[in-house]
């Protein structure tokens, strides 16, 4: 059924959305929308990748269900949404991943953990694996061109990955790539992504979630969420830097330039997911749909897990606890790696191509004189 | 204890923006403040929730609004479209009281859209909510909660106790079980009678039974005809009332702003016998849009059909069911189930009627027909360029205008006409006192809003006593 049913579901709520406009202040999915009279497959998959499911639209919808209208915007497109992750995947074999999100990024986090644990198992020393080691070196357990290399080609298919899905969404828009590159509008979708522009309701008090009272909490967590994951990538090319360019071996003092990006980046990553998983837990699920697939807790319970074994290694770098919880923290990266071209991440590779399309077709708008 | 049983200062009855105002402010002033809402939950808010805008005076462009808009304007838009029939005492004081709610009502919750340019000819005068109606009733239900009024859903007040122009108590049907509420204070904001077809019939015969309700079904008027019957006076005409021309396959209540239909000065309009019956070009949409309910109301069986042909499309707000549509005019006449001799015949008589001019639908333009009875005063190209497209129009009721006479302390007046010593009255059930005839964009808010304050305010001192 689904993608039928949930496409005509979506062009029947826009065809309403667009005769009433109410809620035209609140995001971009509304203006975009009101730029067409008829809405084909790949703009309505565009318009709910332009979606936050903030849930404005339908706490303030005088059409929301018991209406016979039973208008649900937030619901329909975040279905869409799901749809067009899986459309877009690449390899697309790997689609059907999207179908239980959560199950299986535990199912290759699980086997990536084990991965590492049993490796370590049967080919440290355990003498070496259980030691202390004063000065907490990692390479000891597992040599450093190991770790490098497996990330260094692990990264390589995840940024191909990303590039053949992004090629995939833009091809739809019908956009050509030069357009994709001019400066004014993909500056505009920075700033509006960096800030989280339109989780701010429109009005700066905030998105209706997980309540009908706006509040700032959502964007906050995600804030700390995404800045936390930036400073962790941050903290990896500090460490690359250091490593390569000027041939200092990690492991790095509490007080390097990698070690505070890294824990406060970690830190973050602990709160962001965490905070965002309570609000996901207190909100209603008739108001933002019930994520049965279980592709945002997947997403954040990994994100946290990162960051909660990362965190705890560097801790515990100096007990004989660190040869594990190395192999540990590893896994959970690895896991992370994996399954980030197939979970919840790769939102932020379409809402940010979706922003940079809005700001295209509207300085478009603006140069065409008044119609 | 049930909150029936607590006592009160001030009752408010129906929670749309009028009882809410009232509400806020009563209980803002210190009021111990109970408020009863006949709809369940999803419905509170009325009418109110159906609004996308209000106007209110102010001295210069606000960012909200995009320039001034003084009283002496506000008063020449409302005479003008009152026709006189309005108290000017009383506009004017409403005008000019009304001067500080943009900032009254974003400190109780309530969120602007940054003032708009153009299209809807509105950006000066009205202030439009960020979210429409429903999400300044949230703001508002979210303020009065926080403040501690007490709100009661599903209770609807069935009689109201008054004695020599005294409000005594009201009797309340809550859950399936009635009970009886004291408080010093009233304030009786329930909205007009639109949703009571029996009613309308009263006034309009049969015709009502055509008739679509454009808002809440909940309505009634009850309220209003208590008053009536215990000695209020009766301000307003029953027969006047809000009507627009909408989509005929509009739900029968509650369908709200999408169902409008907004090509009408782009085509033609025909009756059921497929002639023409008003000029379609008279002015631009947005200011003719309220009479077209009530030519509509006129013609047999409540019933319009309006036709454009394609050099038409993208120029009006897309409808929220698709037009009908056809390769000519006789096969659209099928369509609309009208008579295609008769309507070839309408549409040729006007084709040749249109002079060549300069079409432009953003200015009162140059297109016009000559030696055409009704004319065609505007937009007057000919329809001859398949697909051509049809819609079926009903009259839509918005509001109604007989209500309760009030004074400037929104007190209601009694039919002798001194005013109640606590009953206070405000919105859509006193609207007739400032508007008798015709609408303004926006104003049944102003009205609301204004009135919904000074009821409380009075209700609260009355309840300190
Ligand atoms: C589609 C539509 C669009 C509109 N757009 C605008 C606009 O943009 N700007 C504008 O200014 N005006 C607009 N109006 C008009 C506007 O809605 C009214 O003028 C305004 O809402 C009246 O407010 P009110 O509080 O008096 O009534 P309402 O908001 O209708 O509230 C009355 C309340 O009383 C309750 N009630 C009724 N009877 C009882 C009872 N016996 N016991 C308890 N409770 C009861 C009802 O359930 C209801 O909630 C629009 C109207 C419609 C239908
Ligand atoms: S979600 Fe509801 S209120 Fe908002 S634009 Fe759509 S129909 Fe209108
Ligand atoms: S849920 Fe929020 S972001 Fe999504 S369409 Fe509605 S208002 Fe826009």
């Amino acid at each position: 059924m689904a993608l039928i049913d949930t496409v005509r579901e979506a062009e029947r709520l826009m065809t309403i959305c667009n005769a009433c406009r109410y809620c035209e202040g609140h995001c971009a999915v509304f203006p975009a929308m009101e730029m067409r009279l008829a809405f084909t497959e790949g703009d309505l998959s565009y318009l709910a990748n332009l979606c936050h499911n903030c849930g404005a639209c339908y706490a303030h919808c005088q059409y929301a269900p018991p209406h016979e209208f039973a208008v649900n915007v937030p619901v329909t497109l975040a279905e869409l949404r799901a749809q067009s992750y899986q459309d877009y995947t690449w390899p697309p074999q790997m689609a059907g991943v999207f179908e239980r999100n959560g199950l299986a990024v535990s199912l290759v986090t699980a086997a990536s953990l084990s991965l590492f644990l049993l490796a370590t198992a049967l080919l440290v020393d355990p003498a070496v694996l259980f030691a202390v080691h004063a000065d907490g070196d990692f390479y000891r357990i597992i040599p450093h061109d190991v770790m490098a290399g497996l990330f260094t080609a692990v990264s390589a298919y995840v940024v191909v990955a990303f590039a053949m899905g992004f090629r995939r969404f833009w091809q739809q828009t019908g956009e050509s790539y030069a357009s994709f590159g001019r400066p004014r509008p993909f500056l505009q979708a920075m700033r509006d992504s960096l800030t989280l522009r339109y989780l701010d309701g429109g009005a700066g008090d905030g998105c209706t979630y997980p309540t009908e009272a706006p509040s700032q909490s959502r964007r906050v967590y995600h804030h700390l969420t995404f800045y936390g994951f930036m400073l962790c990538f941050a903290a990896t090319s500090a460490g690359t830097i250091y490593h390569y360019v000027f041939g200092w071996q990690a492991p790095y003092g509490y007080l390097s330039v990698p070690v505070v990006l890294g824990t406060t980046g970690g830190i973050g990553l602990l709160i962001g997911p965490a905070g965002l998983l309570w609000l996901k837990h207190k909100a209603d699920p008739d108001a933002f749909g019930h994520g049965r697939r279980g592709m945002d807790t997947g997403f954040l319970a990994l994100l946290f897990l990162t960051s909660l074994s990362g965190l705890l290694l560097l801790v515990l770098r100096e007990t004989s606890a660190m040869g594990v919880l190395l192999a540990v923290h590893l896994g959970i990266v690895l896991g992370l790696f994996l399954t980030l071209p197939y979970g919840k991440f790769v939102h932020a590779i379409y809402r940010f191509a979706a922003l940079v399309r809005y700001a295209l077709e509207r300085s478009r708008a603006a140069e065409r004189p008044e119609a | 204890m049930t909150v029936f049983e607590q006592s009160f200062d001030v009752l408010v009855v129906g929670g749309g923006n009028a009882g809410l105002c009232a509400a806020i402010t009563a209980r803002e002033a210190g009021a111990r403040v109970l408020l009863l809402e006949s709809a369940p939950y999803f419905y509170r808010g009325g009418n109110s929730r159906h609004t996308r805008n209000l106007r209110y005076m102010h001295d210069a462009a606000d960012g909200i609004m995009t320039g001034p808009y003084r009283e002496d304007e506000f008063w020449d838009d409302l005479l003008r479209v009152t026709k006189g029939k309005t108290d000017e005492p009383l506009a004017r004081m409403m005008i000019r009281t009304s001067a500080d709610l943009g900032s009254w009502m974003m400190a109780r919750g309530v969120r602007f859209q940054p003032s708009l340019g153009g299209t809807l000819h509105l950006g000066r005068t009205n202030a439009f909510f960020l979210g429409g109606g429903k999400a300044l009733v949230n703001a508002y239900y979210r303020k009065a909660e926080a403040l501690g009024v007490a709100v009661v859903y599903e209770a609807e007040v069935t009689d109201l106790a008054i004695e020599d122009g005294r409000f005594v108590s009201a009797e309340v049907v809550h859950a399936g079980e009635r009970h009886s509420v004291r408080a010093s204070a009233l304030v009786v904001a329930a909205g007009g009678f639109e949703a009571n077809i029996p009613w309308l019939r009263e006034h309009w015969g049969e015709a009502a039974d055509n008739f679509i309700i454009r808002g809440t079904p909940y309505n009634q008027g009850h309220v209003l005809r208590l008053l009536l019957e215990r000695g209020a006076m009766q301000v307003g005409d029953p027969r006047q009332c809000h009507a627009v021309a909408i989509d005929g396959r509009a739900p029968k209540f509650d369908g709200g702003i999408c169902t409008r239909v907004d090509c009408v000065a782009l085509g033609l309009v025909l009756n059921r016998h497929g002639l023409r019956f008003y000029d379609e070009g008279e002015d631009f949409w947005p200011k003719r849009y309220a009479i077209w309910g009530r030519l509509v109301a006129q013609q047999p069986g409540q019933v319009g059909y309006v036709l454009i042909d394609s050099k038409a499309v993208g120029k009006f707000m897309p409808t929220v069911f698709p037009a009908l549509q056809a390769a000519s005019i006789r096969e659209l006449a099928g369509k609309l189930e009208l008579d295609p001799d008769t309507v070839e015949a309408t549409v040729t008589a006007y084709n040749s009627a249109t002079r060549p001019g300069t079409f432009d639908w953003t200015v009162l333009d140059d297109c016009r027909t000559e030696g055409l009875d009704p004319p065609k005063s505007h937009w007057a190209l000919p329809i001859d360029t398949p697909p051509y497209y049809g819609y079926l129009l009903r009259p839509g009721i918005t509001f109604t205008y007989l209500g309760v006479g009030v004074d400037a302390r929104a007190r209601v007046l009694m039919a002798d006409g001194t005013p109640s010593d606590n009953i206070a009255a405000a919105g859509e059930i006193m609207a007739g006192n400032v508007l008798g005839e015709g609408y303004i964009a926006g104003i049944g808010m102003t009205i609301g809003s204004v009135f919904g304050r000074l009821a409380g305010k009075e209700a609260a001192t009355h309840g300190a006593h």
